[in-house]
């Protein structure tokens, strides 16, 4: 195989353009700026952790299927775990939010790492609420029932049907997890990739 | 007995929940107790000191 | 060639100042460990909350006479699903905003007729004794303006409706075959079989539930129970759990446009919110991009905190 054969490659390209928009060291870096000193920014690494429980104890809860919970203590107990991760998750991400609001954290080129932050966060209310729908209890009942109306007043709900408990299901376990991560993933990527914004070029007042 | 009934809810809050009303907002007393959490974990985000500060002060 | 001015809102230099040494992965992995045991901590203290779903035998147990009225209003066409319009039915244009007629354009996808789904098919599904097969076909055979009369005549005479004993007490009217029909449901539903007639009415592995749910919440006992919760969206439920849990504190703006004028008393008041939250939704995405917001990060000067450290090492 000639080394113009091995360069024109799917593979190879493919591979050369990835190392090329991400390097190794800045996928993984070992340093960050000096500036990067704050607890505000554990909030984008919390809400990350919390999806990853929310998604383990969500398998846990798929494993004896949506409704062991109602009859056996352990599945109440993934249950509770999945709700309290869930609660977590968007504590965290709505103070990640208000700290990259107040950094203006688009600044330099980094306006889709906020675009795919906000998408992720609709796609998560979206995710949470088929949550809900998929309780099989008087709450998702409930919620359905008022639900529908919204949806159904848009054209959303003839193929969007909230009192489907099948389609909301999959959309909850398969559809809206996928989203979820996969924008998670493009969102942190694109931080590395641009680095974390740096502090606003102030006027710094000499000692008086 | 199942080891997962020691984990049974220590105080679940099945009772029926406490709201407040203000003009014509209405909110349940768990829902701002979250809300006010967040903000004052906001708030301390921002105030306390991150570890190493000194370190890097001494520098 | 001139210089693109630089924009603080929109731009920032390359960082070319000091670094620090950090472990991405023992960072990562400590906040899982502190995020997973803080779940722990809460699902052993409050646990989740689980209120059973109503069935429709526990409804017809519990309240009879609304189960009664709910049938009703399925055969004489006052509930809220007969008049719902797209996507059930055509009996109502549907929302709209301005020019913007979404539900009609896409039209009726779920099709459900109330007299067939909610009455004659399940009845037809229960195992037939002589009084009931005889009404069943007094009806088929009757004309629509029969039926329509029968209808109006029993509705008329159910004013006030009562149930004594599990049967059904109204007034004597030219209703044919109506009140065996309603008697029928009623037991149907006592005994649990329209659960299962409404759930399978659209095949054996059924997971839809737009049947029993729409029947359901035609009557009022469910919003009776939705009310105990503080549920109901004047009590701004919408962003409420059931007992004392946190609910979806999120929801706050959605919900609070319904509680305000004219969305909270227009015909159109849902596709009113959603055109308001979509664009609000836009709005939030497209922050980096508007004049004005992007600009109040820097005007607050909350970042001064932040960054503290950073503008104290630059002091002379």
């Amino acid at each position: 195989m000639s080394y113009n054969e091995i360069e024109r490659q799917w593979t190879t390209r493919l591979r050369r353009r990835l190392v090329k928009v991400l390097p190794p060291e800045k996928a993984l870096p070992d340093t960050q700026p000096a500036y990067v000193a704050s607890w505000i920014y554990v909030f984008g690494v919390t809400t990350m952790c919390a999806l990853a429980v929310v998604i383990l104890s969500g398998c846990v809860l798929a494993l004896r299927g949506p409704q062991w919970w109602h009859g056996s203590p352990e599945g109440h107990f993934f249950n509770s775990l999945h709700l309290w991760s869930v609660e977590i998750f968007f504590f965290a991400m709505v103070v990640h939010l208000w700290g990259k609001y107040f950094m203006a954290a688009w600044r330099g080129g980094r306006s889709l790492t906020w675009v795919t932050g906000a998408v992720t966060f609709l796609v998560s209310i979206v995710a949470a609420f088929t949550g809900y729908l998929s309780q099989t209890n008087f709450d998702s009942q409930w919620i359905s029932t008022q639900a529908k109306d919204g949806i159904n007043a848009t054209g959303g709900g003839a193929y969007f049907n909230v009192l489907n408990f099948g389609q909301m299901l999959m959309w909850h376990i398969v559809l809206l997890p996928i989203a979820a991560v996969l924008l998670t993933g493009i969102h942190v990527l694109l931080v590395r990739k641009k680095g974390v914004v740096p502090p606003f070029e102030d006027k710094v007042k000499a000692p008086a | 007995m199942s080891l997962f009934a020691f984990f049974a809810a220590l105080f679940p809050l099945n009772t029926l929940g406490h709201y407040i009303h203000w003009h014509i907002i209405q909110i349940s007393v768990a829902n701002l107790v979250v809300i006010i959490l967040m903000i004052i974990v906001f708030v301390a985000a921002l105030l306390l000191p991150f570890p190493g500060h000194r370190r890097r002060n001494n520098q | 060639m001139s210089k693109k001015k630089f924009r603080p809102d929109v731009d920032a230099k390359e960082w070319t100042g000091a670094e620090r040494p950090y472990d991405i992965i023992k960072e990562g992995t400590i906040v899982f460990i502190v995020v997973a045991i803080l779940t722990v901590v809460l699902a052993v203290v409050f646990g989740s909350p689980d209120v059973p779903a109503i069935t429709i035998k526990k409804w017809a147990n519990a309240a009879p006479a609304d189960f009664a009225m709910d049938a009703l209003s399925q055969l004489n066409g006052t509930s809220e699903t007969s008049g719902y319009g797209p996507p059930y039915n055509d009996a109502a244009p549907g929302q709209q905003l301005g020019p913007l007629h979404l539900v009609k354009w896409v039209g009726v996808r779920i099709p459900i007729n109330p007299v067939r789904d909610f009455v004659i098919d399940p009845l037809k599904s229960a195992p037939q004794q002589p009084a009931l097969s005889s009404a069943l076909s007094a009806w088929s055979a009757a004309s629509a303006t029969k039926q329509t009369t029968w209808v109006a005549n029993y509705t008329k005479a159910a004013t006030n409706l009562k149930v004594v004993n599990g049967s059904i007490v109204v007034a004597a009217a030219n209703d044919g075959p109506v009140p065996v029909m309603m008697q029928s449901l009623l037991a149907m539903g006592r005994s649990g079989a329209l659960d299962e007639a409404l759930g399978n009415e659209r095949g054996f592995y059924s997971t839809n539930y737009t049947l029993p749910l729409l029947f359901l919440e035609d009557g009022t006992y469910l919003a009776n129970q939705a009310q105990n919760q503080h549920l109901l969206g004047p009590q701004w439920g919408m962003m409420n759990e059931t007992g004392n849990y946190p609910g979806q504190a999120w929801l706050w703006l959605y919900t609070f446009w319904y509680q305000v004028s004219p969305m909270n008393s227009s015909s159109n008041g849902d596709i009113e919110v959603w055109g308001i939250m979509m664009l609000l939704t836009i709005g939030l995405i497209l922050v980096p991009f508007i004049p004005g917001v992007r600009t109040i990060p820097r005007k607050t000067r909350i970042y001064r905190i932040i960054w503290r450290e950073h503008y104290r090492s630059l002091s002379p």
